[in-house]
């Protein structure tokens, strides 16, 4: 029971993780109907320039910035300088291209830093507290948590509160419309290429400290992970993403805990299996009509 | 006056023009077996290693391009497909070393892991084929370590492997082996897509209510177009357990998923040629840039640079000529027609 409740708390953890990450792409899905398989790359870049700023400055914090900024930044330039200029005539170029965007990343990274694990300390300890005997939750926990809840509520305000939140989500609705009465649709998609990349950003630097390190392939398991909490929470629904990720992380730690580390990622395929086949739209999506 | 335009009937020049034009890829083949066979007694033992994995690179690459390029299903996981291939053959040959009966088998069983696939794939669409494709291929370490009494983890298999009849040497034998399989491939898929498959995988990829009102089964099509796909995704992997005499799952990393894509993009989707192009590349630009990267004596550029300059290629193309270099001189004389 100990071991459960343990368990239980690291999936969650994890689960945060996941499900910003998830949101990254569901964000992106929504404004460009474009599965960003490069976020995992972008993620991964930004977390090398922040750890690289953390360890010239010696300041955690500062990297931290630097890798979120950086995904601002990264998401805004991939968007403008590549993925605007996709033939859109087939979904498959955008993938495609974005796969493209996987290989340059990690190819640069490589040239920069090599093809070793670097380490990524964490910017708290990663000890468990023992809560009535049984160690539940570090203080590393309780920052993943706090910092995904707050990118949680940050972007719900920017959505529902905001018009800048509004106009992004009428560029994305219907594009036409939305030129005519004046809002700058190319600008909105770049910021939510940027918003997304950032989002990215901020969970890479997550789940770099509880991961074997910094490798220019760190991120692929964590896109899977994440790509397959979006897919369970509709891909279309933010709230489904969060509670996805949550799903997939609780899964992942039970199925680490209890039958072995190694079999993890094959839990994962099989949970994208099952999702693909009996839910494609997802837990959290609403059924589309069919299209043939 | 009306104008009547006359019923086609197929004038008798035409008819033997077309049985000529049946006759095309077996003339082909037969060519490109000859142009081997000579280059493989010409060429010192380093570049006949080299050209025997063009011909093994050429199997999965014209099987991949058969399924994106002509029926729009992009896959993601053809380097755990050849990894299917290549440990059936690695088992089989430690028990029996048996070469033909081997990869025979090993074609067998990654056909029914693709159909698998394909069943799954037949009811998804774009980005989420690629994202379970994607998710097939980064589980093979997975696999490998978790089965390790059958599969050795991360070590992985060697293949027992007779040595060449006669005084042939190691590479020369290897070449043959692996074009004999290419060739086969092309002969089998130029046949395949030029008939009747070829003709409904366009069908399905292009509009699916329309080929479905057409009386094309869609569902069967795109389950026909993995299995065929996987099936010389299969011969391959077997063929590249030949050429190393080994397999590890480090030898199918998710980057070779996503250079097979980038060859066949580069190529020319859905064109042989093109993927006897992306086949070449995937061969010659790494060791190019090995070479770049020994002068440079740096050990970061090592495979990073091929890396690199793959990713810059694909977004090129892919901006620049969404249908891939094969597709340029087509492109120019019908300026209106999409790739």
């Amino acid at each position: 029971m100990d071991r459960f409740l343990y368990l239980t708390f690291d999936g969650l953890s994890r689960g945060a993780v996941y499900s910003a990450f998830a949101l990254a792409l569901v964000l992106i899905w929504r404004a460009a109907r474009i599965v960003n398989f490069a976020q995992g790359a972008m993620a991964v870049a930004t977390a090398y320039a922040g750890y690289s700023v953390a360890d010239a400055t010696g300041s955690y914090w500062l990297g931290f910035v630097v890798a979120i900024t950086g995904g601002l930044v990264l998401g805004a330039v991939v968007e403008r300088v590549v993925m605007r200029f996709v033939d859109r005539s087939s979904p498959l170029n955008g993938v495609v291209v974005a796969l493209g965007l996987v290989l340059i990343i990690q190819g640069v990274l490589g040239m920069i830093y090599g093809n070793e694990y670097r380490p990524a300390p964490a910017p708290f300890s990663r000890d468990a507290f023992e809560i009535g005997g049984v160690a539940l939750l570090s203080r590393y926990d309780l920052f993943v948590f706090a910092a995904v809840g707050a990118v949680v509520v940050l972007l719900t305000l920017l959505f529902t509160r905001t018009s800048t939140g509004l106009r992004m989500r009428a560029a994305a609705f219907a594009p036409d419309v939305s030129r005519l009465l004046g809002v700058p649709v190319g600008g909105m998609l770049t910021l939510g290429w940027a918003l997304a990349a950032a989002v990215g950003s901020l969970a890479g630097m997550l789940v770099v400290p509880t991961e074997l390190g910094l490798h220019p392939n760190a991120m692929d398991l964590l896109f899977i992970s994440a790509f397959t909490a979006a897919v369970l929470g509709g891909l279309d629904s933010p709230v489904g993403a969060v509670a996805g990720g949550l799903l997939v992380g609780l899964l992942l730690a039970y199925v680490g805990g209890y039958l072995g580390a190694t079999v993890a990622p094959m839990a994962v395929l099989i949970l994208l299996v099952v999702v693909l086949l009996g839910r494609p739209d997802g837990l959290f999506g609403k059924a589309k009509a069919r299209t043939a | 006056m009306t104008i009547v335009e006359p019923v086609t009937t197929k004038t008798k020049n035409q008819q033997k023009s077309l049985r000529i034009a049946k006759l095309v890829p077996l003339l082909v083949v037969t060519a490109g077996a000859i142009i081997v066979v000579v280059l493989t007694y010409t060429l010192p033992p380093f570049r006949n290693y080299q050209l025997a994995t063009i011909g093994a690179y050429l199997c999965v690459t014209a099987g991949l391009t058969v399924l994106t390029g002509l029926n729009g299903q992009l896959s993601l996981g053809h380097g755990a497909l050849m990894a299917t291939g290549a440990y059936t053959l690695a088992i089989w040959q430690n028990k029996f070393d048996l070469l033909l009966p081997g990869i025979v088998l090993a074609v067998l069983v990654t056909t029914v892991a693709g159909a698998v696939i394909g069943l799954a794939a037949a009811r998804l669409r774009g980005p989420y084929l690629a994202g379970l494709t994607l998710a097939v291929a980064v589980v093979v370490p997975s696999i490998t370590s978790t089965f390790d009494r059958t599969f050795n983890s991360d070590q992985g298999l060697s293949v027992a492997l007779e040595p060449p009849p006669g005084t042939i040497p190691v590479e020369q034998w290897q070449a043959w082996i692996c074009w004999a399989g290419a060739l086969l491939t092309v002969l089998v898929l130029a046949y395949l897509v030029g008939g009747r498959f070829g003709r409904d995988l366009r069908a399905v990829r292009d509009d699916e209510t329309a080929a479905k009102l057409a009386g094309v089964g869609v569902a069967r099509t795109q389950i026909m177009a993995f299995v065929v796909s996987a099936a010389c995704a299969g011969l391959s992997g077997a063929l590249f357990a030949v050429l190393s005499q080994s397999v590890s799952p480090g030898a199918f990393p998710l980057s070779l998923s996503l250079f097979l894509v980038m060859a066949i993009v580069i190529g020319g989707l859905g064109r042989l040629t093109g993927a006897l192009i992306g086949a070449v590349l995937l061969v010659v630009l790494p060791s190019a840039a090995q070479s770049i990267a020994e002068k440079a004596g740096s050990q970061h550029l090592e495979g990073n640079l091929a890396l690199t300059f793959f990713g810059v290629v694909l977004v090129l193309v892919m901006l620049a000529a969404p249908g891939g270099l094969a597709s340029w001189k087509a492109r120019r004389k019908l300026p209106t027609q999409k790739g």
